[in-house]
């Protein structure tokens, strides 16, 4: 039944559909045709589109559009507009005396920017994302006042330029502690590991640490020092304060004294560039403990 | 169901094209005054000046989205203090709700851009094609070379208007004279153009052609009035109990006993929407006041009273058709659901004046380092690490001491200085590392936690505020 020849229908009453389901009529408000005709243009945009971009997914890949445009080109192309960008910083980095980068606001706030990205990507992994180290591993807290080797940032970067024990880099710092288990008896060793409690001021034996303390300085005080307090020209840490490589209880004073410890840190001169090394440098050595 | 189609009705329309009449009359002349007045707002806000000092931006009204900062007049707003744009959203939003209730479609039919901008392109349809009935020709003669020559005047003119809108609105983001100079001279961002031409485009689309439409079919507000106007809500209607029935032929027979309205058109000819509102309340109708304006000259003319067309709520029907005074405007607008939106709208509203007079020129916030949670030291103290953020949000630059609340557990350094001074530039943020210490075996270095409060004080003015956090010891 067409909506005109509908009897019920009062004059000024929207046309109706014709349809009617228990007197109840429904009415017809027609779209605007434009309407339908934006719908064809998405059509036609959307074919327009896939012809143009990355779209239909063939066999081994999806068909490239004549564009050529690509997601992963064009975040390469982000990441080279960023160090072009960064590039004049770098050289600035370079040409600034390592002493010299922190008293300047702008290129020090880069450099920590810049060597807190270095740090997350390269050192991390062992030093841990908060610098804080892996004391069951050895490997040190960067954020502390005690450093094995030296906490200037000359140090820190010559350390990082070359790194410790690390047998492909001639420049590396080296030592290497005697495993004493062949060298002395075990008394002797229990001994040693009650005074280095007692000069870290721990809980220990006091008859046993009285013992240690001549052995101390026949076997231990040319690298650690008469009273404990380390040489960091030979990478030989403090043991009479509290901050511990690989722990202070006794069992790992015993394991230390007795097989010794071999911590080794990777040269990133081959790795990094140098300003790279020198804002990671930076960072590090404005975490809480640089000297 | 009733018997199958024969003839399915139509499920598009073309689009009817509405040519309003000129009209003259005290809605015309408000709604002339009103379209000068915004339009005016919206044109010359970016070019007023206000002076802030040598460091910060002199427009009065400008969003800086490059530098996050929002400045109107004497108030700037920094990211964190979003909230006052929030308030006043919602005061917008419950204002919107407050009229509808109360006054209608009145946001529709008087402030809409949409209707200011359309109503400005009508006028100037008219001016260069004519009135109604010159423009209707117009639109069915074929094309001839005067034919042509008037559309393109018209969408010349129309094109100014809309570069002008588009233009108008970039200056909100930017130093207007600067960037005028920039955009004529051909210099400015690229971001610029596109947006100028982008809302030059819709301008003159939507102005110019698509009109009535929007309203229609691409708004949502008109759906939505429906839940916030009742009854007593006082809107432009037709009163079909005095007009009805109506007729042309007032000499034939039987014309005593027809309505006021003689048919004449002049309602539906006035009509920006194209709508007849003697078929009563309905979507379309953006309630812009233009028919009563039509419908009085006519009641004038033929010796009636006004206002067969004219602002009534709904409830006073019964009153009007019995002949009695409808009740008082005053009774349709307070009612309980325009008090309850006056209400909260004043609600939100002194909060906002409250926290804009409350709030300091100086803001901290701290980020504790969670990782490590804490530092042993050498001598066994607990350092803890944090970044103060120190907001100066004042045009100067100043100096702050930075100091913990009283703790004879705990010491405060600074990265990078020496004592507690941090300097701050001039409407600045600056993030300053700081290492809270406990020495060895205090209760502090021993506690989970302990509770602290970080304060920072301008040295010149003595303003201070703190902050709170909390000290993480190593338990033994």
């Amino acid at each position: 039944m067409s909506a005109k020849h509908d009897p019920s229908r009062q004059p000024g009453d929207p046309e109706t559909t014709g349809h009617e389901w228990d007197g109840i009529r429904e009415f017809n408000n027609p779209l605007p045709a434009w309407w339908l005709w934006i719908f064809y243009a998405t059509i036609v945009w959307a074919l327009i589109y896939t012809i143009l971009y990355p779209a239909w997914p063939m066999l081994t890949r999806a068909t490239p559009g004549v564009l050529g445009y690509s997601t992963r080109a064009a975040v390469a192309a982000e990441i080279e507009r960023f160090e072009r960008t960064n590039e004049p910083w770098f050289q600035r980095l370079v040409d600034t005396e390592l002493a010299e980068i922190e008293a300047d606001p702008d290129l020090n706030r880069f450099a920590r920017s810049a060597g807190a990205a270095v740090f997350r990507a390269h050192c991390s992994q062992c030093h841990g994302a908060g610098a804080a180290g892996v004391q069951a591993s050895g490997f040190p807290n960067l954020r502390d006042d005690d450093w094995l080797w030296g906490g200037t940032i000359e140090e820190i970067h010559l350390t990082i330029t070359h790194g410790i024990r690390n047998e492909t880099d001639p420049d590396a710092r080296w030592s290497q502690m005697p495993a004493f288990g062949e060298l002395l008896e075990r008394e002797e060793i229990e001994s040693l590991v009650q005074y280095v409690r007692r000069i870290s001021a721990q809980p220990h034996d006091a008859a046993l640490a009285e013992a240690g303390a001549e052995l101390f300085l026949e076997n231990c005080a040319s690298c650690h020092g008469e009273d404990g307090e380390g040489n960091q020209a030979l990478g030989a840490p403090t043991l009479n304060d509290a901050i511990w490589l690989y722990g202070g209880s006794e069992e790992a004073i015993r394991h230390t004294i007795t097989y010794s410890r071999w911590g080794v840190m990777p040269a990133f001169a081959a790795r990094l560039r140098e300003a790279e090394i020198r804002a990671v440098a930076a960072y590090v050595h404005q975490l809480g403990g640089g000297q | 169901m009733t018997a199958p189609d024969t003839h399915p009705p139509r499920l598009y329309a073309p689009r009817e094209p509405v040519f309003p009449r000129r009209v003259k009359g005290s809605f015309r002349t408000m709604k002339w005054g009103l379209m000068a007045a915004m339009l005016a707002i919206y044109y010359v806000t970016p070019w007023l000046r206000w002076d802030r000092g040598p460091v910060l931006p002199d427009q009065a009204v400008l969003v800086d989205l490059a530098n996050r900062r929002f400045y109107f007049f004497m108030i700037e707003i920094w990211p964190h203090e979003f909230y006052f744009v929030a308030g006043l959203l919602i005061m917008a939003g419950l204002g919107l709700f407050l009229f509808t209730s109360a006054l209608g479609r009145v946001w529709c039919g008087y402030a809409c851009p949409q209707t200011v901008w359309t109503d400005l392109f009508i006028t100037v349809e008219r001016w260069i094609e004519g009135d109604r009935n010159a423009r209707v020709r117009l639109w069915n003669q074929g094309w001839d070379a005067r034919k042509a020559r008037l559309r393109l005047t018209k969408w010349a003119v129309w094109l100014l208007i809309a570069l002008a809108t588009g233009g108008a609105w970039v200056f909100y983001f930017a130093d207007a004279p600067t960037l005028m100079r920039e955009l004529v001279t051909l210099q400015a961002h690229p971001v610029a153009y596109t947006t100028v031409a982008i809302l030059t485009a819709t301008t003159f689309f939507f102005g110019g052609f698509a009109r009535e439409q929007i309203c229609i079919y691409a708004c949502p507000w008109p759906r939505i009035q429906a839940a916030m106007m009742d009854e007593d809500t006082i809107t432009i209607g037709y009163r079909d109990w005095r007009g009805e029935p109506r007729g042309k032929h007032r000499k034939a027979e039987g014309a005593e006993r027809l309505g006021d309205c003689i048919d004449c058109g002049a309602c539906v000819a006035v009509c920006p929407m194209g709508i007849d509102i003697r078929n009563g309340q309905q979507l379309a109708c953006i309630t812009c006041g233009l028919c009563i304006d039509a419908c009085n000259e006519v009641m004038d003319k033929i010796g009636k009273p006004r206002d067969l067309i004219g602002y009534l709520a709904l409830s006073d029907e019964a009153a009007e058709r019995a002949g009695k005074p409808p009740k008082s405007v005053w009774k349709h607008v307070f009612r309980p659901r325009t008090i309850l939106y006056t209400v909260l709208w004043a609600g939100v509203g002194i909060g906002l004046v409250v926290a804009l007079f409350l709030r300091s020129d100086l803001d901290l916030t701290i980020s504790p380092i969670r990782n490590p949670l804490y530092v042993t030291l050498s001598d066994g103290s607990i350092r803890n690490d944090y970044d103060l953020r120190i907001r100066n949000m004042n045009n100067s630059e100043r100096t702050f001491f930075v100091t913990l609340e009283r703790n004879p557990s705990l010491t405060l350094t600074l990265e990078g200085r020496q004592g507690q001074l941090v300097t701050v530039a001039p409407d600045a943020m600056l993030i300053q590392r700081i290492y809270v210490t406990a020495a060895a075996g205090t209760p502090a270095a021993r506690a989970e936690r302990t509770p602290l409060r970080i304060w920072a004080s301008d040295v010149a003015s003595r303003t201070r505020v703190s902050v709170d956090t909390v000290f993480n010891g190593r338990p033994q």
